[in-house]
């Protein structure tokens, strides 16, 4: 197996008394998208201030491209592109001269970075604007000048805070998808930091989740719901008029009796009058048939399908956490 | 394959760009324009007052080109009035948002994270500006020299055009000085209006109350009776160097000993002292000793400021905005 691309061993940041990330370890391979979702203020941002020398760990080990990131800064810069959470660009310079400016120091000759620029200009499709000044940018704009301003150092590793925060949908899809061609064509790993679950959820192969400086859980988003929520994938709830007019009471014994003649349902409880049955595939209009064949009164039935949304809710209610 | 040589160091790719910003930004044009106007009109009454006194034999008298900076018919300020009343400001203007704007524009952490050492940004905007300077005072001075050249139409000596020169590198450290007082402002707060302000009020303190508050000190401590010669002259001295904390009066000793050859000493002289000394100009190595504490002050202050700011700066940690 190849070394990962990224690798966090035990690292920890204090602020004081504070502590922003705790005793955190976290492995990114190559060529993968992984999202780190958390709230603000969760340490997603500490985190990669880490990763890229700018700020020192108290404790615990940096290493990207396999360089250790607090003590060779500057080779890990050269590898990794980062573009922080609202970028900025000299307002009174073009986006040419501004990509002209981060080439030359990264070492590219003029010419080349010339060349450079205006390739990639046209690759995040701002060649309209070409020689507007940047201070006349809106955010989408300078969100993907941002995007040109990383690729233009060749990175091996592209790291995106928050990238998609402050963009309307359409700039954000178009956005998400160039992240998308950037991992498929180049084979460029990138870390994808957001509070927002759609777009992690989108384009992530792997999901980080955050709180209070520490991972909570870690893994694509079928692993993920399977070992945080339930092991299953389907959650139905299902409520029966059990009156005395209505005739036939439903009873939890009932779906236990069911449960044992069906492999798809995981469990089944009862809480507030409702019946919950945990599956791995959507039965909902199975179950909703046999009760009605069998004569009793359905009046409530609600399907839920764990998605990460469900994963991150749960754990921001402070659902037991899974780290791996 | 690519040549090594058309790859410009980053170091110097930012230098580069915080020159042209400096030259570019309008700030810069307008403090120029004042620098330019006020010595313009100062060499000016210079010149009007050199058309009537021709020059003498007298040992006092030579020296006209020097004259062009320190002497005034009284309606304007001399030329070193108006250097050290503007150089503070001028260093002011360059440096109060060097940091906190980049800062707030969200392009020091994007600058940041290029494979650049963190004091690489430090050293270029102050070394930007130094050079920015040395231009700005060695072209002024030498232009002074220049029209002198062709107005009075007699050349400059040798020890002139050193003392300029010497007068020309104390400038520049002394404006380098207000540089390096308000990077480090533009360091510590966050906000490039209060960095600014806090430059500008230190300037004003040291070149408008500071003296007041001297006087007033020295009201107080002077004692009323006649007392002696010694006492009178250690109270002297101890005024003066209260005088010199201010960095104004430090420039001003040294430039006017560099421009007025004839300046024999910065603090009281007795009688004694003077007996036996032949009334003539001092040689260049000589004014240079006399003021080379004022100097070396001034350098330090200099350093301080930047060593401060340097230490500040690569402690903080750089967050976008």
């Amino acid at each position: 197996m190849a070394e990962p691309i990224i690798q966090l061993q035990n690292i920890s940041k204090k602020y004081g008394d504070f502590t922003a990330v705790d005793d955190l370890c976290l492995t990114i391979e190559k060529g993968e998208i992984f999202g780190l979702l958390g709230p603000n203020g969760s340490g997603k941002s500490t985190t990669i201030l880490m990763m890229l020398g700018l700020t020192e760990p108290s404790a615990g080990e940096v290493k990207v491209c396999g360089i250790d990131s607090t003590s060779h800064p500057i080779e890990v810069k050269r590898k990794v592109g980062y573009l922080a959470e609202d970028v900025g660009f000299y307002d009174d310079q073009t986006p040419l001269e501004n990509l002209v400016y981060s080439a030359m120091l990264n070492g590219i000759p003029k010419k080349e970075a010339i060349k450079k620029a205006e390739e990639l200009i046209e690759r995040v499709g701002l060649t309209g604007v070409k020689n507007k000044k940047t201070g006349k940018f809106s955010k989408g704009m300078r969100q993907r000048l941002g995007l040109a301003d990383v690729l233009i150092k060749d990175p091996e590793v592209i790291i995106l805070d928050e990238p998609t925060s402050g963009i309307d949908p359409k700039g954000v899809q178009d956005f998400l998808n160039l992240i998308i061609e950037l991992r498929d064509e180049h084979g460029i790993s990138i870390l994808f930091s957001s509070h927002d679950l759609q777009h992690v959820q989108q384009v992530c192969d792997r999901i980080g989740i955050f709180l209070e400086g520490r991972l909570m859980a870690v893994g694509d988003i079928r692993s993920l719901s399977a070992k945080l929520l339930t092991g299953g994938r389907y959650l139905i709830e299902l409520g029966a008029d059990n009156s005395r007019e209505a005739g036939k009471k439903l009873t939890l014994g009932w779906f236990q009796n069911l449960a044992s003649n069906m492999n798809e349902i995981d469990s089944v409880s009862e809480e507030n009058g409702l019946f919950k049955v945990l599956s791995s595939q959507d039965i909902s209009l199975v179950l909703s048939k046999k009760i009605m064949e069998e004569g009793y009164n359905l009046n409530f039935l609600n399907k839920k399908e764990f998605g990460i949304e469900a994963i991150y809710n749960h754990l921001m209610e402070g659902g037991t956490a899974y780290a791996n | 394959m690519q040549t090594n040589h058309s790859i410009v160091r980053p170091f110097w790719v930012i230098v580069n760009k915080e020159i042209s910003d400096i030259i570019k930004s309008w700030r810069f044009i307008i403090m120029l324009a004042i620098v330019l106007l006020t010595c313009t009109g100062s060499l000016y009454t210079a010149f009007t007052g050199f058309a009537t006194a021709k020059p003498t034999n007298d040992p006092e008298e030579s020296f006209f080109f020097l004259k062009l900076f320190t002497i005034s018919d009284g309606t304007l300020p001399s030329f070193i009035v108006f250097i050290s009343f503007l150089g503070p400001l001028l260093g002011i203007s360059m440096g109060f948002d060097a940091i906190n704007s980049e800062q707030n524009k969200g392009t020091l952490s994007r600058v940041l994270s290029q494979p650049i050492y963190r004091d690489y940004v430090l050293n270029a905007k102050f070394l930007a500006s130094l050079i920015v300077l040395s231009i700005l005072f060695f072209s002024l001075n030498l232009l002074v020299l220049g029209f002198g050249l062709v107005i009075i139409g007699i050349p400059p000596t040798a020890e002139e055009v050193f003392r300029i020169l010497m007068f020309s590198i104390v400038s520049i450290v002394y404006v380098a000085f207000w540089l390096n007082l308000s990077i480090l402002f533009s360091v510590g707060f966050r906000q490039a209006t209060t960095s600014a302000l806090a430059g500008i009020s230190i300037w004003l303190f040291f070149s408008i109350f500071y003296n007041m508050i001297v006087n007033v000190i020295a009201k107080g401590i002077s004692p009323r009776q006649m007392i002696s010669e010694y006492q009178l002259v250690s109270l002297q001295k101890l005024i003066q160097n209260i005088m010199r904390l201010n960095p104004g009066q430090l420039f001003d000793d040294a430039t006017t000993t560099l421009l007025v050859p004839g300046v024999r000493s910065l603090g009281p002289l007795t009688m004694e002292q003077m007996s036996g000394a032949i009334p003539s100009p001092l040689p260049l190595g000589q004014s240079m000793m006399l003021v080379w504490p004022q100097i070396t002050a001034l350098f330090a202050g200099t350093l301080v400021f930047f060593g401060l700011a340097y230490m500040l700066f690569m402690r903080r940690e750089i967050r976008s905005r």
